[in-house]
């Protein structure tokens, strides 16, 4: 046997044991380090002040009529979120709101109960949603054209069947369902069903395939298509579900305000895209998380109410959270040119370096 | 070297784009006839809607303020903006021309028209640099702008209103004035319509409107100055949004703080109907002015026709629709023929 | 990215919280009287003089009137006095001030109702939480409000509005109604008399009722549509001041003026060109000013339980002297009075 002398091994170079991290940043500052969490820290900082500055904000009672009132824009908003993250958009969610307050109003007049009424108006919901749905799709329209134009179609057709009059005899019962609160919490009971939606949106857009196609979608349509992403389908299912939610929001909204007419929610749809936007999604598509959407909608809903309760007058509300949404979209652009400047002399930063 | 196989280059202007300029001709010459057609239905119902003095004068008005509007929401929509923020901008020109008249008596007519007028720009001017210099979809800065300026209007404004025995007689006339039979209100928008068309079908300026609205990536490759032509169409929306404003005030006589509401989604409808894409780079100036008088005159139709002119935003809504998706087939018809044209001289 | 996202945070955290201070503490209408409000609650409720008047939108020179005579009545007996409202006329926008005011626990709401029914559960649930509810102009529902402040027998408000058209257009021809808002529990109530009335008129035919939802621009446009879609109009009764207001001032300006003849609920000051010009020949009115001064006294009367609302209650309201609560928990201002171009000259709202 021939012994080969195997070389002695070479002096191991001083090589550090490579870790490999899943991630470039530590879970404490992917979570806390967001545009979401921006806007939530902004929330608390606005709810502590509210509290301290404006007499009686801090009550149960102003809790209770706060959620009341942001919840048809709460629920417009979870799916207004998948939509636009696909880079799409949806303008006729608020014509479809009183579409919907006025299908209900009138089935419910013409007899039928308030459950089946309700599932009918749902159905309008689905039937709207559809027809955006295969015309983006099927037809390959821009969805800004198409929903400006249902938009109007919806309104027209609302506000066709009722006229100007308006149906406001609905039975105690649901009208005060719609306005009860839990107990001595002060929190309504709607939230309930709110929170469940809340939930199933945050998980089928965070932690399934279907959501992470959404994303897939809105960051590059072809990459997702052949990728396996099926996202004709996918776009179609989501203009489907919003104009349900839609539908839902109207008949909450007729229950609570105890009055279905043609132009109940007339201009809701801006103010759902703009506690959309604020909270962190973006209008090109690709980005964006559901508790930063929820921020964003209670945001602009405590300063509402706060700013209500301090007897400012609606205009004053208006230019806030016009001013708010111009920042929140100028602010991430002027970040993105003060980081290209700090990148360009020479570094590399971001994952990939390994000596710290 | 024989000449028969020679190629003959086609012109350009003959079989291409000719055959789109037609395309493009029968797009606005449409809305023309379903115009038309509108008026003859409904005049054979009820002739005073034309032949009286009044009819024909409030068919011609009505629409004139809208026609503004869309004239200069149409050249944003061109380069593939949108400017959500001129029903604000109008709303408040039209309390600015009443509180000039009110503060400043005797103050002429065309200096109210002036200052309304460069108003309008400004604030048309902070829109078009948010969106230039920042790079931010023009959707959500129009968006927070119509807020904003819907807020100082009604700060501003509060729950006053300009009564019409506050401004001059002679101002308040030139809402109802005519000249050789046509209203004052038409002129001043057939003038801005004209020089408007003008300068987007003949002059450079104009067509990188178009080269920007149909790839901005290629006209900035180009060498075109997309930022300023960007700037400009903002600008001169704001500025007709001024302009429209003072026509407002002088028409209507009474200006409070809804004057204007929900403005923009009719001016960009009114577009849309036109001819003018929504994604930019086609339609023209006067497919706009089409679409707003279409809808201006279909809301006072459907009165004398019976219809209760509650179903009027349900038929433009199915007009939008309608013209999108005419767009859409005349886009794919196009394209078609281009491929085929292409293979035609290549094969 | 990490540092960008700190020191925005802060930034928008600074701008938002100097908004916040800025609108409480300089602008908005009333910033103070939230204040007064929320000490004086504390104690028996009859210390809570802090009442705010609800019209049926702001912007309205017909409200403007009736809140200065509020305000007045309200400064005579030492309370604080509010307006708010919403800029459109509808049963939902009023709902929200409701809520409002019923987390700030003022005194009394004055409201003139969008809508007999869909205001109830609000105004309701106010009244749970120990504010007091005074209709006045446009009624509610009886039950949900305290006291009904009428400016004059919805009857008698028809028939003057009826004889002063048929005088005008010589007892025969069509005419038409040019209303506010389909809702409004006055207007409805108006028209249908007005309809009873025209029993008695055989020859005059109501052609037509349009909606103008006191929004001016869409009252001049349906002044103009109504003169188009019926060329044989003689003439149109308009129960509200926006619209009368504007329906003149398309009629003053279009081939119609003189022919078609306008009457109707106007205030003096917005009439008076179009009576001087012959645009109209006759409107009525009351003096909303009383209305709204009378309408603060009779909330101040119920807040410090002078009365309760029952019939044959008694209460002093001011200048006004004494009032009686009619049936219904109504008070009852006055009788309508006739402007034309007589009269106008001596009043000034």
């Amino acid at each position: 046997m021939a012994s080969v002398t195997a070389p002695a091994p070479a002096p191991a170079p001083d090589i550090k044991e490579q870790r490999y991290l899943d991630h470039g940043q530590p879970l404490w500052r992917r979570i806390l380090l967001t545009r979401e969490m921006a806007i939530i820290a902004l929330l608390i900082a606005v709810i502590i002040v509210a509290s301290a500055v404006v007499p009686r904000f801090g009550t149960t009672v102003t809790l209770g009529f706060l959620l009341l009132d942001v919840t048809p824009i709460l629920l417009i908003a979870l799916p207004m979120t998948l939509v636009i993250i696909t880079g799409e958009i949806d303008l006729s969610v608020a014509s479809m709101v009183g579409l919907s307050s006025v299908i209900f109003g009138v089935l419910h007049q013409a007899g039928l109960s308030i459950p089946i009424a309700a599932l009918l108006a749902l159905g309008v919901g689905a039937i709207g949603g559809t027809i955006n749905g295969l015309l983006v799709t099927a037809v390959g329209l821009p969805s800004l054209a198409v929903t400006i134009g249902t938009l109007a179609l919806y309104r027209g057709l609302a506000v066709g069947i009722l006229g100007t009059t308006a149906i406001t005899d609905f039975p105690r019962y649901w009208t005060q369902l719609a306005k009860d609160r839990m107990g001595d919490t002060g929190i309504p009971i709607v939230m309930i069903l709110v929170a469940i939606l809340a939930v199933i949106f945050a998980v089928v857009l965070h932690f399934t395939p279907f959501g992470r196609g959404i994303y897939a979608i809105g960051l590059s349509a072809e990459a997702a298509q052949f990728s396996g992403v099926r996202v004709k389908r996918t776009k179609l299912i989501l203009f489907v579900v919003i104009g349900i939610i839609s539908a839902l929001a109207g008949i909450y909204y007729t229950l609570r305000y105890g009055s279905s007419r043609g132009d109940n929610a007339t201009g809701m749809e801006l103010q759902v895209i703009a506690a959309v936007l604020l909270g962190g999604v973006s209008i090109f598509g690709g980005r964006g998380a559901i508790h930063g959407v929820i921020g964003g909608v209670l945001l602009i809903g405590v300063l509402a109410s706060a700013l209500r309760l301090a007897n400012v007058t609606s205009d004053v509300i208006n230019i806030i959270t016009g001013v708010l949404l111009v920042l929140s979209v100028v602010s991430s652009s002027v970040l993105a040119w003060v980081q290209s400047r700090r990148a360009r002399p020479g570094a590399a930063q971001g994952a990939g370096t390994s000596a710290k | 070297m024989s000449t028969s196989t020679m190629f003959t280059p086609t012109e350009p202007g003959t079989t291409f784009s000719s055959r789109i300029g037609g395309l493009a001709k029968a797009r606005e010459t449409g809305i023309l006839l379903a115009l038309l057609l509108v008026i003859a239905v409904t005049t054979i119902k009820n002739p005073a809607f034309l032949f009286s003095s009044d009819g024909f004068r409030d068919l011609l008005l009505t629409p004139s303020i809208l026609v503004v509007v869309a004239i200069g929401e149409a050249m944003v929509i061109i380069t593939r903006n949108v400017d959500l923020s001129v029903g604000s901008i109008l709303g408040l020109s039209a309390y600015l021309t009443g509180r000039l008249f009110i503060d400043f008596p005797g103050i002429p007519i065309l200096v109210v028209f002036a200052i309304g007028i460069i108003f309008g720009a400004l604030l048309g001017l902070i829109n078009g640099a948010l969106v230039a210099f920042a790079r931010v979809p023009s959707l959500v800065i129009t968006l927070g702008t119509l807020y904003i300026y819907r807020g100082i209007n009604l700060a501003w404004t509060g729950s006053d209103r300009i009564d019409p025995s506050e401004m001059p007689a002679a101002f308040l006339r030139l809402g109802t004035q005519t000249i050789l039979g046509i209203p004052v209100l038409t002129v001043i928008a057939a003038a801005v319509l004209i020089v408007g068309a003008w300068y987007m079908k003949n002059t450079r300026g104009g067509r990188e409107f178009y080269a920007i609205g149909s790839d901005p990536s290629a006209a900035d490759l180009y060498g075109l100055k997309v930022t300023q032509r960007v700037l400009a169409a903002f600008l001169v929306s704001g500025a007709a949004a001024g302009l429209a404003g003072v026509l407002y005030a002088a028409r209507y006589g009474t200006v409070n703080a809804q004057a204007g509401l929900g403005l923009e989604l009719e001016a960009v409808g009114a577009a849309v109907i036109g001819g003018v894409a929504i994604f930019g780079g086609s339609g023209t100036l006067w497919g706009a002015a089409f679409g707003a008088v279409l809808l201006f005159t279909i809301n006072r139709a459907l009165p004398v026709l019976g219809i209760p002119d509650f179903w009027q935003r349900a038929v433009v809504g199915v007009l939008i629709i309608g013209a999108i998706v005419l767009d859409r087939i005349l886009a794919l018809r196009q394209s078609r023929k281009l491929i085929e044209a292409r293979d035609q001289d290549h094969g | 990215m990490k540092f960008g996202n700190k020191l925005r945070t802060v930034a928008v955290v600074a701008i938002a919280s100097l908004a916040l201070a800025a609108g409480c503490g300089g602008g908005g209408d009333g910033g103070g009287e939230a204040a007064p409000g929320a000490e004086a609650s504390a104690p028996a409720e009859d210390a809570n003089l802090a009442i705010t008047f609800l019209p049926k939108n702001l912007g309205n020179p017909y409200f403007d009137v009736s809140a200065k005579g509020g305000e007045a009545a309200v400064k005579e007996f030492g309370g604080t006095f509010a307006e708010v409202g919403p800029a459109e006329a509808t049963p939902d926008a009023q709902v929200s001030y409701i809520n409002t005011l019923t987390q700030q626990q003022v005194g009394a709401i004055v409201i003139s109702a969008n809508d007999k029914q869909a205001v109830c559960d609000a105004l309701t649930e106010a009244r749970d939480a120990g504010v007091k509810v005074v209709t006045f102009d446009s009624d509610t529902n009886p039950d949900c409000r305290d006291l009904y402040v009428n400016q004059a027998t919805a009857e008698g408000i028809a028939k003057v509005q009826i004889d002063m058209i048929a005088e005008q257009i010589g007892d025969s021809g069509e005419i038409a109604i040019l209303s506010a808002s389909a809702n409004a529990t006055n207007q409805n109530a108006w028209i249908e008399l007005m309809k009873k009335e025209l029993a008695n008129h055989p020859n005059i035919k109501l052609v037509d009722t349009v909606y103008g939802n006191d929004k001016d621009q869409e009252s001049f446009d349906k002044t103009a549509a109504l003169l188009q879609s019926h060329p044989d109009l003689k003439g149109i009764i308009s129960p509200t001041t926006v619209g009368i207001a504007a329906a003149a001032r398309y009629l003053s300006t279009s081939k119609a003026k003189g022919k078609v003849a306008l009457t109707g609920l106007g205030t003096p000051n917005q009439m008076r060109e179009y009576v001087k010009d012959g645009t109209v020949k006759e409107f009525a009115l009351w003096n909303p000013e009383d209305l709204g001064y009378l309408s603060a006294f009779a909330a101040k009367a119920i807040i410090t339980g002078e009365i309760k609302g029952d019939e044959g209650d008694k209460f002093t309201a001011g200048k006004l002297g004494e009032k009686t609560v009619g049936a219904d928990k109504t008070v009852l201002l006055g009788d309508p009075f006739k402007f034309n171009k007589d009269n106008i000259d001596q009043f000034d709202f």
